[in-house]
């Protein structure tokens, strides 16, 4: 078991790393990685260090370049544009991260203490919006369950409470009130328990650029995008299932749950297919996958639930 | 006494005769050897633009998309550029003006006929089930091509020759404008996800222009 474990890690390895060196002159001209890089740094081992996971996927990575220029973030704009524009302005370094409600073990920790003991592992994913596009994304993490049960939680606690930093000094959209900030999201307990789940902490190899969610962002794989919450300050326990902010924005458009469905769509646009970032001008959409081809792992979480009722 | 004023008049008449003449001349020299050749430069100007981009792949991460939505953009501006040239031309005196606006209408036809083919083509891939079930079950689609095809008949009859046939029923034809434009800003609205300040921005504009000539028919009739 060992043994093949091992010979598995090698032969990723070596095609991973072949991608990084290619993005290696991109990434050491690419913006924002100055002083937060380099304490960053203490997160993120060397590539060649970086352990491997059989819960990655195989496909073709999106860019880096489009990883970086084409997000939503919507406290710094509503535009795709705007994160890498003006993310710059977010302090990451040092980050506190609160833990809160039913467990043993609340407090501030620094962003190192939280995740120190941890290994951070290389996760390639999927990555669909609720918009209609998706992307393949090595990010670089540690499963939520590891944080999680380090704090103990109780009895009491069945769903995880998180919120985004959101601060008007350095994020310039929060002025706008499009949406109620801070920007808050939620998992039920056994979502967050799931290994597929993480938080992460980079990508290619690299730590997470501010645009992308730095220096701790929510991935849930097999979830619409807007559930993979950013720049996280707050981690609560809580007994009842909290309102996430797009939810809260639009009740018939946005759900708890944010599962992706082919067969449910948006009320305004289908989630049939989605657009691949990166596949050329010239390509026809995919086709998109129920738990966004995460079926195996996840459908039985959902086991006996109206996925058109709970969307 | 009266003779010799006579004479300066006539004198006059005739020397100012001549420089409405030539001042006709060179403003209609403009006009048609400057202006509009510009304006058409300047309309053409966003498609070469994008076409440029789409080539150099230099539009971002999601290209279609930026095809799509430039095309779009540019379709509604044109078309409410259309609908400011009466106004204007009411307001600068400048009757000229309204010989501008037939190559508006077709380079906005032009705009929101690119717009479509991108979403068929490039969005869609010509699957004929998946756009139909689009315009059928996504309101937003529905309005978008429901403008595109009132607007082809505009388009279609906008030449001098089907100008002069239909004669009383072109006017009343192309009033098919006004609608034309409320559905497509419900189009823009309907698609947007949250932000709606340029949707807000184009209806502003709108109820402007269709509240100036409906402020002008309630004060002519009243």
């Amino acid at each position: 078991m060992l043994i093949r474990n091992n010979s598995e890690i090698k032969e990723n390895q070596v095609t991973d790393y072949q991608d990084y060196q290619k993005r290696r002159e991109f990434i050491k001209t690419a913006a924002g990685l100055g002083l937060a890089a380099l304490s960053g740094s203490l997160i993120q081992p060397a590539s060649a260090k970086i352990l491997k996971s059989p819960y990655s996927t195989s496909e073709k990575l999106t860019d880096y370049e489009d990883i970086t220029s084409y997000n939503n973030f919507y406290e710094f704009g509503t535009s795709k544009s705007d994160p890498k524009r003006y993310a710059k302005a977010m302090k990451t370094s040092p980050w506190t991260v609160s833990v809160e409600g039913h467990c043993e073990k609340p407090g501030k920790y620094n962003l190192e203490d939280l995740l120190k003991p941890l290994t951070v592992e290389e996760r390639i994913y999927r990555f669909r919006c609720v918009e209609g596009w998706s992307m393949v994304i090595p990010w670089l993490g540690v499963p939520l369950a590891d944080v999680i049960k380090r704090m103990k939680p109780t009895s009491r606690a069945k769903f995880v409470y998180f919120e985004t930093l959101a601060d008007p000094k350095q994020m310039r959209a929060i002025k706008h009130q499009i949406l109620d900030w801070p920007y808050v999201e939620g998992l039920r307990m056994d979502e967050a328990l799931h290994p597929l789940t993480i938080l992460a902490t980079g990508l290619y190899g690299k730590d997470l650029l501010n645009q992308n969610g730095a220096p701790l962002r929510l991935v849930v794989p097999w979830k619409y995008g807007f559930k993979s919450i950013k720049s996280i300050v707050k981690i609560r326990f809580v007994e009842s299932q909290p309102m996430n902010t797009w939810r809260k924005s639009s009740q018939d458009e946005y759900g708890f749950y944010a599962n992706v469905n082919p067969d449910v769509p948006h009320p305004r646009w289908s989630q049939r297919r989605e657009r691949v970032i990166g596949s050329g001008f010239f390509s026809r959409k995919k086709k998109t996958r129920l738990f966004n081809g995460y079926e195996d792992q996840v459908a039985s979480l959902y086991s006996g639930m109206d996925l058109g009722k709970n969307f | 006494m009266q003779a010799s004023t006579f004479s300066q008049t006539r004198k006059k008449n005739t020397v100012s005769k001549r420089a409405g003449a030539k001042q006709l001349k060179t403003g209609e020299f403009y006009f048609r050897i400057v202006f509009k050749p510009l304006l058409f430069i300047l309309l053409l100007a966003p498609a070469l633009w994008l076409a440029w981009g789409a080539y150099q792949d230099s539009l971002g991460a999601n290209p279609v998309e930026a095809v799509i939505r430039g095309m779009g953009d540019w379709g509604l501006r044109i078309l409410l550029l259309t609908l400011l040239i009466s106004p204007l031309k009411r307001l600068l005196d400048w009757p000229r003006l309204l010989r501008l606006r037939r190559m508006l209408g077709l380079f906005a036809y032009f705009y929101v006929a690119l717009h479509l083919l991108a979403y068929v083509w490039l969005d869609q891939y010509f699957d004929w089930n998946e756009i139909w079930l689009d315009v059928v079950e996504r309101p937003f689609i529905t309005v978008g091509v429901l403008a595109f095809v009132l607007l082809t008949p505009l388009a279609l009859t906008s030449t001098k020759g089907m100008m002069r046939r239909l004669g009383k029923r072109w006017k009343r034809l192309h009033r098919l404008v006004y609608p034309i434009s409320i559905l497509a800003v419900l189009h823009f609205w309907w698609m947007v996800k949250l932000d709606i300040s340029e949707p807000l921005v184009y209806s502003i504009l709108l109820a402007l222009l269709l509240g100036e000539r409906l402020y002008r028919n309630v004060v002519r009739q009243g």
